[in-house]
């Protein structure tokens, strides 16, 4: 099958992008998108061009490195999906898609379809943990954690932090990234001692981070290759509530 | 890369300073016996951690709370993309949480037998130790594990075992056990015990005075040249599977950060010991960039066979069952679907060169949930694997409720690494290697759920207290790049990237790398022979000096160029993929994952050789990489006695 893609390129951080068309040739619907791509790098590399930049690593959907927006859809047009894991059979033949990297504020663009999404991490800086050192843990199965509470904790802990919430949201938010983590932690016993601080901390950290602020357009939930619901932004919210009736922890979470 | 300042081993360098006493309580008194840094000169120390996976992030989490300056590098974004986060079935600890007989002796047993009798058995019993502390570590720090009603913790069966000590989290458990090492790390950063250098990737290690003094790097998004500094240097960045090219590896998976620090002097152990997973998506078409491993968890509710008749090209649902061969239950009755990697990744090898194998180019065999799906319902079987029934359907197209899994095997992990002594120092001394990257605890062929639990004990538990011991000895050294070697090893490192660019050949790196995974995985795969290394020797080096003539590396090195990035790792590939065949031709045994033809039983098994192979091979970078210089460590079997190893 035949494609048409128009990529944004964009050769640093500081330089303008616009948008170059290509063309992948003779490509099987086997092939994943990221397998594309790299056949049309290929070409790119033989006729002395600059290859396509792209993230990807684990090309399994786990990692979290890839993501870019394929026709205005973070991750493509295939549900519950990171780009790595679509395949060309989604598509026709003849089919004109257009790329472009995430766009945010906070996520500015390195080069082609590659962003800084260290934003992120930092969120997870503010209280996106339990402080629990190496070497002090209880046994395992001293604590009862019901299977219900631990599969709820999982849903919202298969979070692989690729940005596509973000892309996905018109104001730019990171309320559902920041959501899941909160609500893995909040749901199980072992995350209450930091519960309210963490809330607090880490929605602090997002909009330090020019993130935007959540309007529930629930775009976020329609773009997670992971289906995270968005249930657990409201899960944050009520937890912010709350956390607004707790004094506030001294500062133990500084890791002494 | 010239080897003027790289490391001498001393004669009979292969120490392994295994403490003397009863095996069950060495670890411990090791501990006593230990050298501690007082808390209040911690902070003196600098430690430089590279790779941020579960040995890497655990180590680093660990060794900044207790209080050392730590450095980490990533050559990811974030550290929580490190290639831990996509292993899927589950980690192994001796809880025996079962009742049905476990203890640490029953899986320190399994290991050594796993792994054909050629680890060490000192470091695999401290693993099966400690495997029990990592489970309750990781509860507390928040990982999700799979639970019973009652709200204890489940566990399931895993390959090689006859127990169920495997812990899991779905199909999902390196991700949630990195993630938990990832908050423990970004902690600490907020801390500001570790500072995390994200995008930056370790060239070179700095060798002064015969200690490993520091790395250098590159950052690759500006493509800056820097050198760090550090008291000791641990690498934890991973394994080398790549060097097959098609592999369950991540893209970026690489030896670069090892294989240069053999160059410094560092030995490397066992490179032929590589692992090829029984369970993964067969090849589709000549554009595969990898290959996509179904976890071996999938072999406790599915059935594998092929058709009886050779070229019979039935659909599935047609073959009735008594022209089924499900070959693995009828040759190993007592382990059945549950043989180890090794043994069913052969068998599956064996039945598709006879013309049985099933699907485009028949390479491939069928695991079958048929059977279970009737015992337990869809539901049982989907709560269970529902993610990954989910991805064979996104890579494939097809529907693993109805039709059954189509499987192959394929490169996976490798149990080779830099040689460690029992503190996890390598032969350099100051430069630690944990996880993957070191060679010490899987033998000849690693279990299922193994790999997260050594991961994990390097990172938690081993590495910050040897690190300890050795900084204890020194003094510390600072922050000071001045060392003559630092510019040395800063200006190779930069020599080394201005050639790829200057070269402006006619071949992509990727065009090498696949036609380098062509002859490993042809002459050094599945099944090895004396004339097929042979070729590879030759084939190898020919590969090598076509690279350095005809790869085309465009753009700058100032800037981020992920096919510059490529080239280096590609160029180390083509250097250590000569030693693998050197070290697969000296062991003419067949033992665990090495299989040489010229050594098998009647019936087609391994045959070992323990009067002349019982030992560890350690290679010596002598500066001509087809003239390595081997050292053996002898292996000694005091508590698991040397037996055939036998799943039937």
């Amino acid at each position: 099958m035949n494609l048409i893609l128009k990529v944004w390129r964009q050769k640093g951080a500081g330089s303008p992008g616009r948008f170059v068309s290509y063309q992948a040739t003779n490509v099987s619907p086997d092939m994943s998108f990221l397998e594309m791509l790299d056949v049309v790098n290929e070409g790119l590399i033989a006729r002395g061009e600059a290859p396509i930049a792209f993230e990807h690593d684990c090309r399994e959907g786990i990692c979290g490195s890839c993501g870019f927006v394929i026709n205005g859809v973070p991750h493509g047009p295939r549900r519950g999906t990171t780009v790595c894991q679509l395949h060309l059979r989604t598509f026709e033949d003849g089919d004109v898609l257009t790329l472009e990297p995430w766009r945010a504020r906070a996520f500015p663009v390195l080069k082609d379809l590659v962003v800084d999404r260290a934003a992120l991490d930092r969120i997870i800086q503010a209280g996106g943990f339990i402080s629990a050192p190496t070497g002090s843990a209880p046994d395992a199965n001293a604590l009862l954690i019901p299977k219900d509470d631990a599969e709820r904790a999982f849903d919202a802990a298969a979070c692989i932090g690729c940005g596509a919430c973000v892309a996905a949201c018109p104001n730019a938010s990171a309320m559902l990234f920041t959501a899941a983590k909160v609500s893995h932690l909040g749901l199980l016993p072992q995350g209450q001692p930091e519960r309210w601080d963490r809330a607090r901390d880490m929605v602090r950290a997002m909009d330090r981070e020019l993130f935007g602020s959540c309007t529930n357009m629930r775009e976020c939930e329609a773009a997670c290759p992971k289906e995270i619901s968005i249930a657990f932004i409201a899960r944050l919210n009520r937890d912010l509530v709350k956390a607004s009736f707790q004094p506030r922890r001294a500062a133990a979470a500084a890791g002494v | 890369m010239s080897t003027e300042t790289a490391v001498r081993p001393r004669e009979g360098a292969l120490d392994a300073r295994i403490p003397s006493g009863p095996i069950e309580r060495m670890w411990e008194r090791h501990r006593f016996e230990m050298k501690l840094v007082n808390p209040a000169n911690r902070r003196k120390y600098t430690i430089l951690v590279v790779g941020t996976g579960l040995a890497g992030g655990a180590g680093a989490a660990s060794l900044g709370e207790l209080g050392y300056d730590v450095k980490c590098f990533s050559y990811h974004d974030s550290p929580r993309r490190a290639h831990s986060i996509a292993a899927q079935g589950g980690i192994n600890a001796a809880k025996n949480y079962r009742n049905d007989g476990d203890s640490v002796h029953r899986l320190f047993y399994d290991t050594v037998k796993g792994g054909d009798f050629r680890a060490r058995e000192a470091n695999v019993y401290r693993l099966a130790e400690l495997s029990v502390n990592i489970i309750d570590q990781c509860v507390a720090q928040g990982v999700p594990f799979a639970r019973e009603y009652g709200g204890l913790l489940d566990t399931r069966s895993f390959g090689g075992a006859q127990v169920s000590r495997t812990f899991y989290a779905r199909g999902q458990t390196g991700q949630q056990l990195l993630l938990g090492a990832y908050h423990a790390l970004e902690r600490q950063i907020a801390a500001g015990t570790v500072r995390m250098f994200p995008r930056t990737e370790m060239l070179d290690l700095v060798v002064v005075d015969g200690r490993a003094r520091g790395i250098v790097t590159r950052n690759l998004l500006t493509g800056a040249i820097e050198a760090h500094a550090g008291d000791a240097v641990v690498l934890a960045t991973g394994g080398y599977a790549n060097v097959f090219y098609l592999s369950t590896n991540a893209k970026a998976s690489n030896a670069t950060a090892i294989w240069r620090a053999h160059k410094r002097g560092a030995l490397f152990a066992n490179p032929c010991y590589t692992q090829i997973h029984p369970t993964c998506i067969p090849v589709s078409g000549e554009h595969q960039s990898k290959l996509t491993l179904m976890s071996e968890s999938l072999r406790n509710d599915g059935r594998v066979w092929v058709p009886r008749r050779a070229g019979d090209t039935r659909p599935p649902g047609q073959i009735p069952e008594a022209e089924r061969d499900y070959y693995l239950e009828r040759k190993y009755p007592t382990f059945g679907n549950l043989a180890p990697r090794d043994i069913a990744s052969r068998a599956a090898k064996e039945v598709c060169d006879q013309g049985r194998g099933v699907g485009p180019g028949g390479r491939g065999v069928y695991l079958d949930f048929a059977d279970e799906i009737r015992r337990q319902g869809e539901d049982k079987i989907r709560e269970r694997y529902g993610n990954l029934f989910d991805m064979y359907e996104r890579i494939t197209g097809e529907n693993a409720y109805r039709v059954p899994m189509r499987i192959y095997p394929a490169a996976h992990y490798v149990m080779g690494g830099l040689w460690v002594d029992y503190d996890l120092m390598s032969t350099i001394p100051g430069l630690f290697v944990g996880g993957e990257a070191n060679f010490s605890d899987h033998g000849a062929n690693r279990l299922g759920a193994s790999a997260l639990m050594q991961g994990l004990a390097d990172g938690y538990f081993i590495l910050p207290n040897t690190l300890g011991d050795y900084l204890a000895r020194v003094t510390p050294g600072g922050d000071d790049t001045r060392a003559a070697a630092f510019d040395a090893a800063r200006r190779q490192v930069q020599d080394g990237i201005k050639r790829l660019l200057s070269i402006n050949g006619s071949r992509s790196v990727d065009s090498f790398h696949r036609d380098l995974g062509r002859v490993m995985w042809e002459l050094c795969g599945m099944a090895r022979n004396d004339a097929g290394l042979r070729k590879a020797l030759v084939e190898i080096p020919a590969l090598r000096e076509d690279f350095w003539k005809n790869v085309r590396v465009l753009e700058s090195g100032e800037e981020l160029n992920q096919s510059l990035e490529k080239a280096g790792r590609v160029a180390d590939f083509l250097e250590l993929g000569e030693l693998l065949a050197l070290d697969a031709l000296q062991r003419t045994e067949s033992c665990g994952a090495h299989f040489r033809e010229e050594s098998q039983t009647d019936d087609g098994e391994a045959r070992r050789d323990d009067e002349r192979f019982a030992y560890a091979a350690a290679w010596e970078h002598t500066g001509n990489l087809s003239q390595p210089r081997l050292h053996r460590e002898p292996l000694v079997f005091e508590h698991v006695h040397l037996a055939t190893r036998s799943y039937k």
